[in-house]
Order: structure tokens, then C-alpha cells, then sequence
């Protein structure tokens, strides 16, 4: 059907000269390399790197009247790119040793932050590891644990679950008020949208420690009801709410204009262009701005601190009594005086950063997928139904071109 | 200010002076019937909604304003139930604007407003009370640019109309009815094996075949195209302009197009619009397609088909 039936075209003369007649056999094909770092590339930063050291080495512990390792490294950096630069300049026109020059300053930020990353990681990694090995600190709470008590009794297992919970329910809350703040904000507009993005944009900067003040004069002081997990996650709604509804806002501006129209040329109402045009398409975006609300709340201590209440017994119930979470425990055990508690505090932060990864991972598979890909279940089901349909075709029912009337059926 | 409307609703006294509408519009240009519909729509054996019986459109002294800059004038207009009716005129002229009237899609602009009445199947569209929805659902619309909804697969996008229109149906209706809307839009055999793909893999072409298959789903009565094909390469306006053909009966056609060739090969009226820059646009000339371009009353228009000016 969609072929077109061009006349055949004549066999124009001397452009299409014909092939030789005995042609030999093709050579190898060879890819061409593209970009990639060349030997000399290499060579000239490593040169550049350890030229520089030693230049270092010479004027920093002979030379000159200073030591210490952040100087060295500072001095070692700069000498760096002066020997990089005068490298360059033998082999390469200016130009491009300004270019090479401002990759390089590029390339060693990136590392840097990498570097510093790293080292952070590890650090609580190999601080946090002592205790973190005994299988038991995810599996018990601090209640029967003296301040020196070995580290095979006692662990964090209440902060991880009262993490876990009050970051749920924060979310649970936060959400919902975060996304229709920004559907309203995008999509119904009018002459309230402008005072209220002001005030979410305010709260975005709201210290959090006014955040957990504000819950505990309210809910706790005011109303009276105890320093719970629930008024813990209250004090991160308020704190992850601004972040949600600013991310959500921004990706669902990104939306083509052209799909809610499209939808409400379909005759859809505008809730139902929201529902199913809107946020769907927004829908990796949104994601991202939960996961970024939810790594801001997991982390937070001083609205915990004001409104959770401290305990070291586990307690399931985010609703009554002190419930402990990750920041709360660290902050807690950190500042004692006993290696052993100590070590417990890193273990927690350790496992904080577990917990955010995991976040993060979950986040990124569920919201990652394309859009219009089908879950797994989906396509198994499809792909079934193809086949009773290819075998029923194949049966000798083929389809009409048109659908037969509904009513024969 | 002078005598735009304020509200983008119609004005319930809208300024109509001159002739009311009981009475013969004076310029209103009546078009013949077109051949009776070669075949129904068979799932619809008759009634609404989604008109197996044809709907025709009609508009009276339809003018419309952009905050307070006219940009068009009493435009009257009988678009035959069945038939393709082009309306052709250099860009600029009022058509898309005049197109997004016929669909309530012209208020959801801020600072439009209009006056006049569209009558389908006799009845105002935006007589007070009616629901711009319904009317949307009645009165589809293929875009310039192909819009299939990326998030979704290219089922969902045939019966994404459905679900914005609240409508519940089974599944194998469901299905069903993707099929016979890929097959009226003549994609069913491009996209049959992959309907779970996602509808913006597609080319530009079959986006658009896809587009339009979305607004058959709803059953309209009308289906509006603005300048359906200028994003197309030529194969693509090609299998388009077969769907119309196809369509041709079946429902109400309203396209807007630049390709003179096109306007005579897919439609049987034709309307021609032509703004000035300080004039706003209205319609020169309408009449059946073979009028227009073969014999124009009017000169204005005899150049402009004839590629003299705009
Ligand atoms: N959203 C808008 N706001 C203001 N003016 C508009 C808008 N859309 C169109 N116009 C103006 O209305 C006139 C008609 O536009 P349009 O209907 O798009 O013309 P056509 O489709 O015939 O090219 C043009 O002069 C255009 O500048
Ligand atoms: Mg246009």
C-alpha cells in the first residue's frame, strides 16, 4: 500500500558508470577511532604530574619555610597545571592548550568531588564498620546496653525502623500536598498561584529547626499530644513539602502544551487531563522530585530532636511514645565519652547512607522507566494474547477489513 | 475597546447586528448536499452519541477577537454532514483560529473571545449551559504538529479518549475498537505487532495517522484537521490524504491546508479566507472545490489558487 509505482527511471549515462568487472576482494574494514585519549595525551599529564611533584617535593621540604599536607597538595596542584601548560605549549598552538588546559582544570574538579565523596564514605565506612559487622546492630536496640558494653550486644535496629517509618509517613504526607501544590500552582493558575509559589519558595529556605519548633509548639505544646514518630514526620513534611511542590512544578511546566490540548480536544476535563496526560508524562520528573524531598528529610536532625523524643527500646508504633531514628541515635551516641558508643554512631551513619542509596536505586527503577513501556506482567500478557489472536487468524477467522456490526455479537 | 466582548463566553446579546439568525442569513453561503453516504458507521446503527446519522456544522457571523485585535469577521459558513470541507487562505487569515471555534478550543485562550453561533446538527455549541467537553468529544481535532501522548503506549493512545472522556467499556471492546480505529486511520498494519510500543517511536507520519486514529476512537460526528500534513514527508501526506478519502462519508471533515493539489484531491467544498493587515479575516468565497478552483467568481480568489499571491 505504501509503495509507489514510479515510472523506472533510464539508466543515466556517465554518472552511473559501471562497476569494473573484476573487482578484488574488499579490504578489512577498519573502525575509526573517535575522540579517545591519545598516547601523547597521557604522557603529557603524567609528565606534567610527576615533573611537579618532585618540583614540590624539592621546594616544600628544602625550599621553603612551610610543611604540612594541605599546602603541599595545593602547591603540588598548581605546579600542575604550569607544567601542564608549559608541556603543551611545546607541542600544541595556544588555542589548543587552552582548550587541553580548561579540560584538565574540568577533569580534576570532577575528581576532586569524587575524591572528596569517597573519602567521606569512607571514612564512616571503615569508622562505622567496627560496629556495623556485628550482625546483631541491625537486630537489636540499645535497650539492655551498658555505656560499655562490648559491641556484639546492642545496635540500631529501633532508629532504622523509626527512620524508616517516620520518613514513610513524612512522605505519605508531603507528596500528595506537594504535587497538587504544584498542579494547582501549573495547571489551575489564577490569581493565587503567585502568592502561593512566594511562600513555598519561602519555605524551601525555612531552617529546619524551625520546622520542628513549629510542630512542637503546635502539636505538642498546643494540643497536648506527646513527642511521637508521627509528630517527627509531621516536622519533615514541612520540611520536604516546599522541595516536592518546587521540583513538581518545574517538570510539569515542561509538559508540551500540546498534549493538554490534544487531551482536551478528545473532550477530557481539565482534572482528568491532570490525571492522565499531565502527570503521567511528568511522571521520571516527579519521581525525581520525591526521591530529592525524601533525601532531604532522611537526613534531618533537628526536627526529630524537638519532636520525636529519644529512647534507646525499640518502638514499632510511630503514634505513641519516643521513637528514635537514624540522625537522632548518631547525634545521641556520637557525642559520648565511650569508644564503644562511639563506633555505634558511625555504624548508624553508615547505615543512614545505606538506607539513601537504597532510596535512591528503588527511585530511579520504578520512575526510570520509559515512558509507555509496558511492566513486565503487562507485556507477558500482551504478548499471549498476540498469539491466541495470530493462531485464530491463522484458523481461518480472519478479520474483516471493517469491525462487523456490534450488534451481530 | 471598541466591541470585543469581554467574556470568552458568547455573549448572550452578542452584538449580531443585522439579520438574526431566523432569518436567512444574508451571506451565508449554502452548499450543495453532498452523494448521500456511500455506508454508515456500522456501530452505530443510528442517534448519538457519536452520530452514526452525519452531523453537519454550521457557522453565522462567527467573529472572533484576540484581546481587542479582530481577527475575524461575521464569517458564515454551511459545512455539509459527510463531506470534506477545506478552507484554504494565506496563513495569518484567521483558519486555525476559526477551526478552534468550532471545537471551543478558541476560549481556552487567555484574552480570546468570539461572537456568533456554531450550529452542529442545528444545535449551538456554545449555547450557555453546554459543556465544552461534550462538545470537544463530538467535534475531534488533529493538530499541525503530531501530539500522541509520549507516556503512553500506542493502544493507549488510540483509547486514551475513553479514559479523558470517563468512558467505561469492556475490555474487548476496548480492543476492538483499537483496532478498527488503527484500521480507519490506515496504521493497523504498520503498528499491529507492537501496540505496546511507545506511540512516540513512531515516525512523524504515522504519529499523525496515530493522531487521528485517537479522535476516531471517540466517535466524533466532526473531525477538524489543521494543516494535518505540513509536517509530513510526501508518502506520509499521501497515506493521510487515503484516510481522509476513506473517512469521506463516514463523518464531517473540516481541514485546513496550504497544498491547493490537496485542497482538490480530499475535498468537494471549499471556502476561501483572506485577511488584511488591517482587515480581519474573512471568507472571500465558498462553494464546491471544483467551483473554486475552476471557475472563482472572484478575483482575489482566482489568484490565490492560481499560487499569484500569499
Ligand atoms: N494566541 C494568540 N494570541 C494572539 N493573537 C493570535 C493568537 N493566535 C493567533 N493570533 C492571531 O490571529 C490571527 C489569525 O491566526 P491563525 O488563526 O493562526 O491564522 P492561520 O491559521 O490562518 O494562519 C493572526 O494574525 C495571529 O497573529
Ligand atoms: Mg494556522
Amino acid at each position: 500500500m505504501t509503495t509507489l509505482d514510479l515510472p523506472p527511471v533510464a539508466a543515466s549515462g556517465p554518472a552511473g558508470a559501471p562497476a569494473p568487472a573484476a573487482v578484488d576482494p574488499p579490504r578489512p574494514e577498519k573502525r575509526i577511532r573517535i575522540g579517545g585519549v591519545t598516547r601523547d595525551d597521557v604522557l603529557t599529564v603524567a609528565g606534567a604530574a610527576t615533573g611537579s611533584l618532585a618540583l614540590d617535593w624539592v621546594l616544600y621540604e628544602r625550599v621553603l619555610p612551610f610543611s604540612g599536607a594541605f599546602g603541599f597538595l595545593i602547591c603540588w596542584y598548581l605546579l600542575f597545571l604550569a607544567g601542564y601548560y608549559l608541556l603543551g605549549r611545546l607541542q600544541w598552538n595556544p588555542m589548543m592548550v587552552r582548550d587541553r588546559l580548561i579540560a584538565v582544570v574540568a577533569w580534576s574538579s570532577g575528581l576532586l568531588v569524587v575524591g572528596l565523596i569517597a573519602d567521606q564514605i569512607g571514612y564512616v565506612g571503615s569508622r562505622g564498620w567496627e560496629a556495623a559487622q556485628h550482625l546483631n546492630f541491625f537486630t537489636e536496640s540499645m535497650e539492655h546496653t551498658g555505656p560499655l558494653d562490648p559491641l556484639t550486644s546492642g545496635g540500631a535496629l529501633n532508629a532504622i525502623v523509626g527512620s524508616l517509618e517516620q520518613l514513610g509517613l513524612a512522605t505519605l504526607f508531603a507528596v500528595p500536598l506537594g504535587i497538587a501544590a504544584a498542579v494547582f500552582m501549573s495547571e489551575v493558575g489564577g490569581r493565587l498561584a503567585r502568592p502561593v509559589r512566594t511562600l513555598v519558595e519561602a519555605m524551601t529556605a525555612l531552617p529546619s529547626i524551625v520546622a520542628g519548633l513549629f510542630i512542637l509548639g503546635v502539636v505538642i505544646i498546643t494540643f497536648g499530644f506527646e513527642k511521637s514518630g508521627l509528630a517527627a514526620s509531621l516536622a519533615l513534611t514541612v520540611m520536604m513539602m516546599p522541595i516536592v511542590t518546587r521540583a513538581a512544578e518545574v517538570v510539569i511546566r515542561l509538559v508540551p502544551g500540546t498534549l493538554r490540548e490534544a487531551s482536551y480536544a478528545l473532550g477530557g476535563s481539565q482534572w482528568r487531563t491532570v490525571w492522565n496526560v499531565v502527570l503521567p508524562t511528568a511522571r521520571p520528573g516527579l519521581v525525581t522530585a520525591v526521591v530529592l524531598g525524601m533525601a532531604r528529610g532522611v537526613g534531618e536532625t533537628s526536627p526529630v530532636l524537638l519532636t520525636s523524643g529519644f529512647t534507646s527500646q525499640f518502638n514499632g508504633s510511630p503514634v505513641d511514645g519516643h521513637q528514635v531514628s537514624l540522625p537522632l541515635y548518631i547525634w545521641n551516641y556520637v557525642k559520648q565519652p565511650y569508644d564503644g558508643m562511639i563506633a555505634r554512631g558511625f555504624a548508624a551513619g553508615l547505615t543512614l547512607m545505606g538506607v539513601v542509596l537504597i532510596l535512591f536505586v528503588t527511585a530511579r527503577v520504578l520512575g526510570g522507566r520509559r515512558p509507555g513501556q509496558l511492566t513486565r506482567a503487562q507485556r507477558r500478557r500482551f504478548d499471549r494474547e498476540a498469539r491466541r489472536q495470530r493462531a485464530a487468524a491463522a484458523g481461518g477467522v480472519a478479520r474483516p477489513y471493517a469491525l462487523p456490526p456490534r450488534a451481530e455479537r | 475597546m471598541t466591541d470585543a466582548p469581554l467574556s470568552s463566553a458568547p455573549p448572550a446579546d452578542a452584538p449580531l447586528a443585522g439579520p438574526s439568525p431566523a432569518d436567512p442569513v444574508a451571506d451565508t453561503i449554502t452548499l450543495p448536499p453532498v452523494a448521500p453516504a456511500p455506508y454508515a458507521d456500522p456501530r452505530h446503527p443510528q442517534g448519538h452519541p457519536g452520530g452514526g446519522s452525519l452531523a453537519g456544522l454550521e457557522t453565522r457571523d462567527v467573529s472572533a477577537w484576540f484581546g481587542t485585535r479582530k481577527v475575524l469577521e461575521r464569517v458564515s459558513l454551511a459545512m455539509p454532514a459527510g463531506g470534506v470541507t477545506a478552507l484554504i487562505g494565506p496563513s495569518g487569515c484567521g483558519k486555525s483560529t476559526y477551526l478552534r471555534i468550532l471545537n471551543r478550543m478558541h476560549e481556552m485562550v487567555r484574552g480570546a473571545a468570539l461572537a456568533g453561533e456554531v450550529l452542529l446538527d442545528g444545535d449551538d455549541v456554545y449555547r450557555p449551559g453546554r459543556r465544552p467537553a461534550e462538545v470537544r468529544r463530538r467535534i475531534g481535532m488533529v493538530f499541525q504538529r503530531p501530539n500522541p501522548f509520549p507516556a503512553m503506549s500506542i493502544q493507549d493512545n488510540v483509547a486514551s479518549g475513553l479514559k479523558l472522556a470517563g468512558i467505561k467499556v469492556s475490555k474487548e471492546e476496548r480492543r476492538d475498537l483499537v483496532e478498527t480505529s488503527l484500521r480507519r486511520a490506515g496504521l493497523w498494519d504498520e503498528v499491529s505487532t507492537r501496540l505496546h510500543t511507545p506511540g512516540g517511536a513512531l515516525s512523524g507520519g504515522q504519529q499523525q495517522r496515530l493522531c487521528i486514529a485517537r479522535s476516531l476512537a471517540v466517535s466524533p460526528d466532526i473531525l477538524l484537521m489543521d494543516e494535518p500534513c505540513s509536517a509530513l514527508d510526501p508518502t506520509s501526506t499521501r497515506r493521510v490524504e487515503e484516510t481522509i478519502a476513506e473517512l469521506r462519508g463516514r463523518l464531517t471533515i473540516v481541514i485546513v491546508t496550504h497544498n491547493m493539489q490537496q485542497a482538490q484531491r480530499v475535498s468537494q467544498s471549499c471556502a476561501f479566507f483572506l485577511a488584511t493587515h488591517d482587515t480581519p479575516g474573512r471568507i472571500v468565497e465558498a462553494g464546491p472545490t471544483e467551483q473554486i478552483f475552476g471557475s472563482p467568481r472572484d478575483q482575489r480568489t482566482s489568484d490565490y489558487v492560481n499560487g499569484r499571491f500569499g
